[in-house]
């Protein structure tokens, strides 16, 4: 391995060849600050445009001074990053920044979880020189159900627009205009829900300002809790748990399932659910799906679709109506556990309890924004009354528990009520890439062989690496699986399936990098991947724990199937159950 | 050598000279000889080192040595290298590749085909700007002529050397110029510049090793090898080769285009070649390197013309702009205008470009209107230094070098600006003081009818006063008096 | 045109091309024709050379002399455009300045007919790297 030596500081350090400047020096206890930079190297995502400027650093014989972000260390390189010239321009830069941008810091949804405000704390800019005669760029205000974007409030770090065109190979982010009017928009600045944008929320997700945040609904749930004539019941998704904590200052990794329920309850929802309960009826009907396409295909049926694509991720499930509508009857027609929860409370929860349909309110807890354009689908309602009514995400939930004054970290574990907050182990690991897959392939293998399955964890449908694939054998049926988190890798495989060449029978597909542990509704990973592994262990964690691993296991989706819906992918089912999609490209409008 | 001639056609050797849509002209002044010549009795290597012997300098701007930027693009081993001609000429009043363009596109073609010898490249691509309709019809005409002799396309003169060339058009962006920038355009990308390295010559169009140079160093390419390195290098100074080709322009009575050997006095090209200041007004100063360039004076009159010299006395070669300033120019508005034009160039992906250049506009502005006080020129000086300092690409490195050398060469002009309000060219509007003279008004009120403020008072056939509070300083009534009793102070 | 197949064919071809221009073109050779050259680049269409050229063609035509009448590109002589170089037999070059139709009529019944000095003539302020 080649390397170089250099001194940092006057620190002599030796690194890989290759290695920036910005690491190198963070390697050696020197905090260079960034602004525009973002790596997570386990998930080949990085994003170095070197357009702030706030990373310079002096190198010895150098003209100007270099991004240490994108400057390689070369041998002899003596490099010096804080000496009176590089601290007055970084200063002078930051106080460029600042000097187009919005001040209502105090009222800014990123307040408090801000690059852009730590960076002015860290650098002590205490006015802003000029500030009398700056003309501040501004922008139209975009509203879409999941996602705002308030661009008066860019910074031109770029970092959305990696996110949406390398990784998620969306495209409806790009920069456009000129100096001072650049900005980063969708084309022709349309507004996003006139893009390609599939709500995926991963440009929220790295937002380092208040650009580009949620919608949020917590003050409509708040209504709903106030009013007494209304029953509201929540469902969180599994991903919550494993990241809900970090909000509250504790360990990446925490499982917080009990104290999330506890709080819910002290919030004042009146039944606290669980979506994994969603998680085990979707494996029934996927399963059931997956188990009925293969045996026709077996059986020589040649009009029957295979590979099956998973259908529980509603970034995904845009995307695919956007940019691969030919191949809309591919993928699974089970709703996702989200809308499956939905109807099954508004149905036959609301039943059981006599509770009117318009007097129930159904809230998600999500770690995902396209989960908000979701439940205003039109096929998810019942006469103008959705199956969902709102979706929070994890970071809603977390300021609501704040705004409510109660100390999350000294709550005690509870439980979730019952009948639809009971859930297996394979519902938990929904939350992470590959988790759907295995939770299919428990609960298909038993269905298939009837045989039972002794061997639980599929330690080769798990991992981070962009697209997997593994073969379990079936009794003899080699059933091959495919798996890709990031768009931009599930694009590769349904390229792949148009062309006619893949090899897979069932393929998970989730839009975000490492699925929903890492969802744009999540506490923000400011650009930390260890944090995405931890979420996704103590998914496994609670599988490992839990007393029932497969969905078919789960007793109370067999009391829901014995006394409601009678059998996966009944008539019955499939009304409640499933649903269609719609080609997209139609809402896409290109022109000025 | 005739002491009184001072140019030398090297560059625009054959502009004017041949009808550049009939390649036979071309031809019948050597065109291709020099292609043909390497092509087929040298090695590649051996051209490179001709080249370099040369001393030729890219006259885009950067001035970086020619010769070594073929043998960086043609060390790189790739299946596939471009040739790229910049032709993207963005400087304001600058010329001097459209006229060679226009009037010997062939010199171009040769030039690339050679390069593309010399590195390995079987493709090549001019960037050249829509807004060169003429220049673009040429080239077309020109490549089909020379494609028709087997000049260009496949085993060119029977060698096995095949090489063929493509236009891009550019839509107008001046950052375009710059050649990551450009490459990215060709690529159908968003026009901005990616921090080097990589190098074009490492990693450039579709991430191949890419060759970029300017028109007017292209068309410098067959001369040396025509008349020898060794030739080519007497002219010039000791580290600038060759002629440099300006575009003149601004209070000088000859406008146009100047080539003369490097090493040549501002003095003159200005005042001899130039033929002086229009209406003998006072030379005040000149401005070369384009937009991104600095505003020389008197002291820098007899500087000899070459890539460093400009740089030390505070300006660039640049591109080859040269504007002529007389005493009627205020140098503050003088920056204001360059930066308005940066602040409308840049590409806005770095913040010291895409914010700073705009804060230096406001300021000179806010200067301007008199409203600055002396931490403004503090400020102003800071603002330059870290934009020059931290900005990405050539363009932000050096869009405050008007301000700074404004600051450098005329300090005095801003200090009046912010100390005494005044503004010695009497350009700035907001600085200036309309007033009547009471004996030449002989109260007609003709001013005060047409003040649209009605900022005039005074009795008929009594001198009239200008209230001060109410002036905008339009100068409506200064037009309209018929008795000259108007002046501004 | 015909493709040329070595270098050999190239160099054949500018010789051949250099008598051809040299015929029309050779200030030495008093049996030749008058040539006329109206600088068509952006600077010169602009100042109107468009004009000037299609008046010498049709001036020249009508009037009944031998002339050729050819564009090349600008000078670079911005300030006093539209430039014709115009080559009489046996005499050097010269290139006028500022030429309109009435100037070009003037260069035609003066210049060019009788030898006779006409305003506007841009002295060679350059050396041609033949000079050097």
């Amino acid at each position: 391995m080649d390397t170089v030596k250099l001194t940092i500081d006057n620190k002599q350090v030796e690194v890989k060849a290759g290695t920036t400047i910005y690491q190198a020096a963070k390697d050696a206890g020197i905090d260079i600050p960034v602004l525009c930079y973002m790596n997570l190297h386990d998930m080949g995502i990085e994003n170095k445009p070197a357009g702030c400027r706030i990373c310079v650093v002096e190198v010895e014989g150098r003209k100007n001074l270099a991004p240490s972000c994108s400057t390689p260390c070369q041998d002899g390189m003596e490099v010096k990053t804080n000496t009176v010239r590089v601290l007055n321009a970084r200063k002078t830069v930051l106080e460029f920044i600042l000097s187009d941008h919005p001040k209502d810091c105090l009222i800014c949804p990123k307040s408090g979880d801000c690059e852009l405000q730590d960076l002015a704390i860290k650098l002590g800019i205490r006015n802003i020189p000029g500030e009398d005669i700056a003309e501040v760029s501004t922008y139209r205000l975009d509203t879409s159900p999941s996602i705002i974007r308030d661009l008066d409030k860019c910074i031109m770090c770029r970092r959305c627009e990696t996110m949406c065109n390398d990784i998620q190979t969306v495209g409806a982010l790009s920069a456009i205009n000129r100096g001072f009017r650049a900005v980063v928009a969708p084309a022709f600045e349309q507004n996003l829900e006139h893009s390609s944008c599939t709500y995926c929320g991963q440009c929220v997700a790295v937002c380092p300002t208040g650009a580009l945040t949620e919608a949020d609904h917590t003050n409509e749930v708040l209504r709903h809790l106030a009013n007494p004539a209304k029953t509201v019941v929540v469902q969180t998704a599994p991903a919550v748990r494993a990241a809900l904590g970090e909000e509250f200052s504790m360990r990446p990794g925490t499982l917080v399932t009990g104290k999330m329920v506890a709080a819910l309850r002290q919030l004042g929802f009146d039944y606290v659910f669980d979506t994994d309960f969603a998680a085990d009826l979707t494996i029934m009907e996927e399963g059931t799906e997956l188990l009925r396409r293969l045996s026709a295909h077996i059986d020589g049926d040649k009009n029957v679709k295979l590979p099956i694509l998973t259908s529980c991720c509603p970034g995904w499930v845009n995307f695919f109506e956007t940019y691969f509508p030919d191949l809309k009857d591919i993928p699974s027609s089970a709703r996702s556990p989200q809308q499956m929860f939905g109807t099954i409370a508004k149905t036959y929860f609301a039943g059981k309890k006599n509770i009117k349909r318009e007097d129930m309110v159904v809230v998600s807890v999500m770690p995902c924004l396209a989960k908000k354009y979701e439940c205003q689908r039109e096929e998810f309602s019942s006469n103008g009354n959705p199956d969902v009514d709102l979706s929070i995400s994890t970071r809603e939930l977390a300021a609501f528990i704040r705004q409510a004054n109660i100390d999350f970290r000294s709550l005690g574990e509870e439980s979730f009520d019952n009948p639809l907050g009971e859930s297996s182990g394979a519902g938990v690991i929904f939350g992470t890439t590959g988790g759907v897959i295995e939770a299919a392939v428990r609960t298909a293998y038993e269905m298939y062989t009837g045989k039972t399955l002794e061997r639980v964890d599929f330690e080769e449908l798990r991992g981070m690496e962009g697209v997997r694939e593994a073969s379990i054998d079936f009794d003899g049926l080699e059933l091959n699986i495919g798996i890709a988190h990031g768009l931009g890798n599930a694009r590769k495989l349904l390229d792949d399936i148009r062309s006619g060449k893949s090899k897979y029978h069932a393929i998970e597909i989730m839009a975000c990098p490492g699925g929903c542990i890492g969802g744009g509704g999540q506490p923000r990973h400011h650009g930390k991947s260890e944090i995405l592994k931890a979420r996704a262990s103590a998914l496994y964690l609670e599988d490992r724990n839990k007393a029932i691993r497969k969905s078919h296991e789960n007793p109370f989706i067999r009391e829901l199937y014995s006394s409601f819906l009678g059998r996966p992918n009944s008539g019955k089912a499939h009304n409640l159950l499933h649903t269609g999609y719609f080609d997209k490209k139609k809402k896409i409008i290109v022109k000025q | 050598m005739d002491k009184k001639i001072k140019q030398l056609r090297l560059v625009l050797r054959n502009c004017g000279f041949i009808d550049p849509e009939n390649i036979d002209e071309a031809i019948a002044r050597d065109a291709y000889l020099s292609m043909g010549k390497v092509i087929t009795e040298m090695h590649p290597a051996e051209a490179i080192k001709i080249v370099k012997e040369s001393g030729l300098r890219g006259r885009g701007g950067g001035g970086f040595p020619t010769g070594l930027k073929w043998e960086f693009a043609c060390n790189n081993k790739a299946d596939r290298k471009y040739v790229v001609c910049n032709a993207d000429e963005g400087d304001p009043g600058a010329f001097m590749d459209r006229s060679v363009l226009e009037g010997d596109p062939h010199s171009v073609i040769e030039a690339m085909a050679i390069c593309a010898y010399c590195i390995g490249a079987g493709e090549g691509l001019i960037y050249i700007r829509a807004e060169y309709p003429l220049a673009i019809k040429r080239l077309k005409t020109a490549i089909a002529q020379a494609r028709e002799y087997g000049l260009l396309g496949k085993n060119i003169l029977g060698t096995g050397f095949s090489f063929d060339i493509e236009l891009r058009y550019g839509a107008g962006a001046f950052v375009c110029g710059e050649e990551t920038a450009l490459i990215h355009s060709m690529e159908g990308l968003r026009g901005e510049p990616t921090v080097k390295p990589p190098f074009p010559a490492e990693s450039g169009y579709h991430g191949k090793p890419t060759n970029v140079n300017n028109v007017e160093t292209l068309a410098c390419i067959p001369v040396i090898f025509s008349k020898g390195a060794d030739w080519f290098s007497k002219i010039g100074t000791e580290r600038s080769k060759g002629t440099k080709v300006f575009a003149l322009a601004g209070k000088v009575n000859n406008v146009g285009l100047v080539e003369v050997p490097m090493g040549t006095s501002l003095r003159e090209v200005i005042f001899e070649i130039g033929g002086g200041i229009n209406n003998d007004r006072k030379f005040k100063a000149v401005q070369t390197g384009g937009p991104s360039g600095g505003c020389l004076t008197e002291e820098h009159l007899d500087t000899p013309i070459d890539f460093d010299n400009l740089i030390e006395a505070g300006s660039m070669m640049g591109s080859g702009g040269m504007i002529v300033m007389d005493e009627d120019d205020c140098m503050v508005s003088v920056a204001k205008f360059y930066l308005d034009f940066t602040v409308e160039e840049s590409c806005g992906k770095c913040a010291p470009c895409r914010i700073g250049n705009k804060r230096l506009y406001e300021l000179l502005d806010h200067i301007c209107k008199g409203k600055g006080d002396m931490a403004d020129l503090d400020r102003l000086r800071n603002m330059s230094e870290v934009i020059k300092d931290t900005a990405l690409c050539g363009l932000g490195q050096t869009s405050p070098n008007p301000v700074l050398s404004t600051l450098d060469n005329f300090y005095d002009e801003y200090l009046a600006h912010v100390m005494d309000k005044k503004c010695p060219a009497g350009q700035c509007r907001g600085l200036m003081e309309f007033f009547i003279i009471e004996e030449n008004c002989v109260g007609c009120t003709a001013c005060a009818r047409v003040c649209p403020v009605n900022a005039i008072a005074g009795e008929r056939k009594e001198p009239h006063k200008i209230n001060k509070g109410i002036c905008i300083k339009c100068g409506a009534c200064m037009e309209k008096c018929k008795f000259d009793a108007i002046i501004i102070q | 045109m015909k493709r040329l197949e070595s270098y050999d064919d190239l160099r054949k071809l500018r010789n051949e091309t250099r008598e051809k221009i040299s015929s029309y073109s050779d200030p030495k050779n008093a049996a030749n024709r008058v040539i006329i050259r109206v600088g068509m680049g952006t600077s010169g269409i602009a100042s109107g050379a468009t004009q000037v050229l299609e008046f010498f063609r049709e001036a020249l035509r009508k009037r009944n002399i031998d002339a050729e009448v050819l564009m090349s590109g600008d000078m670079g002589y911005s300030y006093a455009e539209p430039t014709v170089q115009v080559t009489r037999p046996g005499t050097p070059p010269l290139v006028f300045g500022d030429v309109d139709t009435h100037r070009a009529d003037e260069i035609i019944e003066k210049y060019i007919r009788q030898g006779e000095p006409v305003d506007g003539v841009i002295p060679v302020d350059y050396l041609t790297i033949e000079e050097i």
